[in-house]
């Protein structure tokens, strides 16, 4: 308690040389806190959306489906095992066919995927009601990259083509039903989503499917008849890759930080120890360890990032308040990444993070004055006293 | 009289280029409860060495020093902090005030490494003011002293445990001649009231007109051991 107490007065005593230390850090722990609040934010937010548009809560796979390899496609679909049927029919599951097949935008030649989604679904946030008919027309609805890639818009015709369960080409004409917005790539671009009864009529495959996407109800959680279940660890891999390379980034931006903020307590100490011989060898005089004198200027180089801390949280936190309900607004680039995101990025501050924060500056700050502070335990203490550095 | 320092066949020497210089050779001395001694002698006799050695601030090359019934040297740093914290006071000649303090936590902080109780410690401080004629500057801070006051704080800093030694090295020595004899006369007054051995590095005369006893060095060897029956200033 005495060491602490005297660390903080003699760094409080120390004007603006420890105001400079202290805001330098204080900044830095801002930085880190609102750095690590965005990833985790963008994050968050790639997880949610990309949950809401395409893997739901999960999926149960097709054996021969590998959604890394298009080519699979054309063998990947069957009838879902028996053990499933129940929760197709409550809807807890639903089920998701997908071939290949092109379109004849304004006479020119498209491949897509054509996928095909019970309406009445609602597991995923795709608009698949309006894929009921109305009329004789197939119905699709699109998302916004796609028709601009196809340069379609909501009532316009198109040409389709596919190959039914024999590997026979047909054609029909399909109507854009709705050309929904979503920041879901993966389920965008170079897509179609039908009907799927209209699907299966097109094509034979009555009660086939690639996957099944299933809901938080669905409690099903392994793989059954060789179909395999898919958790979100899997499904969300990318996403979790790309956090991880952004980890990476952050990483070296914070020791960058760290390493500017840390050099000035690192200076101070080392000026301090210097400057001040004969306050070390004083107390000695009175009574103290040179080991405790070197705890002392420790605990005074810790006590930067403690005050950092608090000095942090005064000036910090309205500013990261303010930040949160803000957002970061994301360039459509981002999202053409083939992420999920929305418009903002809503950083995402997790207790975790900022005790994470706080540890390792507080750590690497006592770490970084213990270096210079260890000299005085062999220091002469006579020398000190008389003020000569040695 | 039983001495409470002890000092045999003591030689200190320290490492110069490729040799030795010896501070203090064979010295013997016996030091006693109560006295006002000066080691007096010329820079380099070795004064300053020796004052240090029964400060446990340094250790004997050779021989034996024992204070207060510790032999110094064979202290542990923990123990030779423990000495100093409980039994030894020390004034300096640059007084060695720690800056952002202020006179009152000057004073108080070897209590603290006591762990002395708050009630006691702001009864002995205000003691030790009282003592030095401070009680009115306890909140000041040293830069907001003058020589002579940072000096009368420091020997309250010393004197607030009641050590039984107290070592002062040149006292007086940035102090002009008013607050020179101020001090001597605080601190004489101080050795007779409460018996507390003071033990002085110096060479200045006003400080050899207060001294009860004086041992004259030369090149690190006790030269003359005189007892001054009757001080000039014992006021």
């Amino acid at each position: 308690m005495l060491l602490l107490r005297t660390a903080f007065k003699n760094i409080l005593g120390g004007g603006k040389r420890t105001w400079l230390n202290v805001t330098v850090l204080s900044f830095t722990f801002v930085i880190m806190v609102a750095y690590n609040g965005i990833l985790d934010g963008f994050l968050e937010e790639a997880r949610r959306e990309t949950q809401r548009w395409e893997t739901g809560a999960g999926q149960i796979q097709h054996p021969e489906y590998d959604r890394y390899d298009m080519f699979t496609l054309q063998d990947a679909h069957g009838v879902a095992p028996l053990s499933l049927q129940t929760y197709l029919a409550d809807k807890s599951m639903t089920p998701i066919l997908i071939l290949q097949a092109a379109i004849y935008p304004q006479g020119r030649f498209q491949n897509i995927l054509l996928k095909g989604i019970d309406a009445g679904q609602n597991i995923l946030e795709l608009p698949t009601a309006k894929l009921r008919h109305t009329g004789t027309e197939i119905p699709v609805i699109i998302g916004q990259r796609m028709a601009g890639l196809a340069d379609l818009k909501e009532g316009d015709r198109v040409m389709l083509r596919w190959r039914d369960k024999q590997g026979v080409f047909d054609a029909q004409e399909i109507v854009i039903a709705a050309v929904f917005k979503t920041k879901t790539t993966t389920v965008d671009a170079g897509q179609m989503w039908i009907n799927i009864t209209d699907l299966y009529a097109m094509t034979g495959m009555q009660d086939e499917a690639t996957y099944l996407v299933k809901s938080e109800n669905c409690p099903v959680v392994s793989d059954i008849d060789n179909w395999s279940y898919k958790d979100l660890k899997y499904l969300l891999a990318d996403i979790d890759l790309m956090a991880k390379s952004n980890q990476t980034e952050s990483f070296i931006i914070f020791a960058i930080l760290l390493a500017i903020a840390l050099l000035a307590v690192f200076d101070t100490q080392m000026l301090s120890i210097f400057r001040r011989q004969k306050e070390i060898g004083t107390y000695v005089a009175l009574g103290m360890t040179p080991k405790r004198v070197s705890g002392l200027f420790t605990l005074e180089g810790t006590s930067y990032s403690i005050l950092a801390v608090l000095m942090a949280a005064v000036w910090g936190t309205p500013l990261l308040y303010l930040f949160a309900q803000t957002g970061m607004k994301m360039p459509e680039v981002y999202a053409d990444m083939g992420m999920g995101m929305s418009d903002a990025i809503y950083p995402a501050y997790h207790v975790s993070s900022i005790m994470t924060s706080i540890i390792v500056i507080v750590v690497l700050s006592a770490i970084i004055s213990y270096l210079p502070a260890r000299r005085i335990a062999k220091q002469n203490i006579v020398f000190a006293l008389k003020g000569k550095i040695n | 009289m039983q001495p409470i320092i002890s000092i045999n066949g003591l030689v200190k020497t320290f490492p110069v280029g490729n040799g030795f210089f010896c501070a203090l050779n064979d010295v013997n001395l016996k030091l006693g409860t109560g006295e006002f001694v000066g080691l007096v002698g010329p820079s380099g006799s070795g004064k300053t060495t020796l004052l240090n050695i029964i400060g446990s601030l340094d250790t004997p090359t050779e021989g034996k020093a024992e204070v207060l019934g510790h032999s110094i040297g064979e202290l542990t740093a923990k123990e030779s902090a423990a000495l100093r914290n409980k039994d030894i006071g020390f004034i300096f000649q640059s007084y060695n005030l720690l800056p952002v303090y202020t006179v009152y936590e000057n004073v108080e902080f070897p209590l603290l490494l006591q762990k002395m109780s708050a009630d006691t410690r702001r009864k002995a401080i205000m003691e030790a003011l009282d003592w030095v004629g401070l009680t009115n500057k306890e909140q000041s801070r040293p830069s907001q002293l003058s020589g002579g006051e940072c000096q009368r704080v420091a020997i309250a800093r010393a004197m607030v445990k009641r050590p039984a030694i107290v070592l002062a090295d040149e006292p007086s020595a940035n102090l002009d001649a008013k607050n020179s004899h101020n001090i001597l006369q605080t601190m004489r007054k101080l050795n007779e009231e409460l018996q507390t051995t003071f033990i002085f590095a110096t060479h200045d005369e006003k400080v050899m007109q207060y001294l009860k006893r004086i041992v004259y060095l030369q090149d690190g060897e006790v030269e003359r051991d005189e007892t001054v029956n009757q001080p000039n200033r014992n006021e």
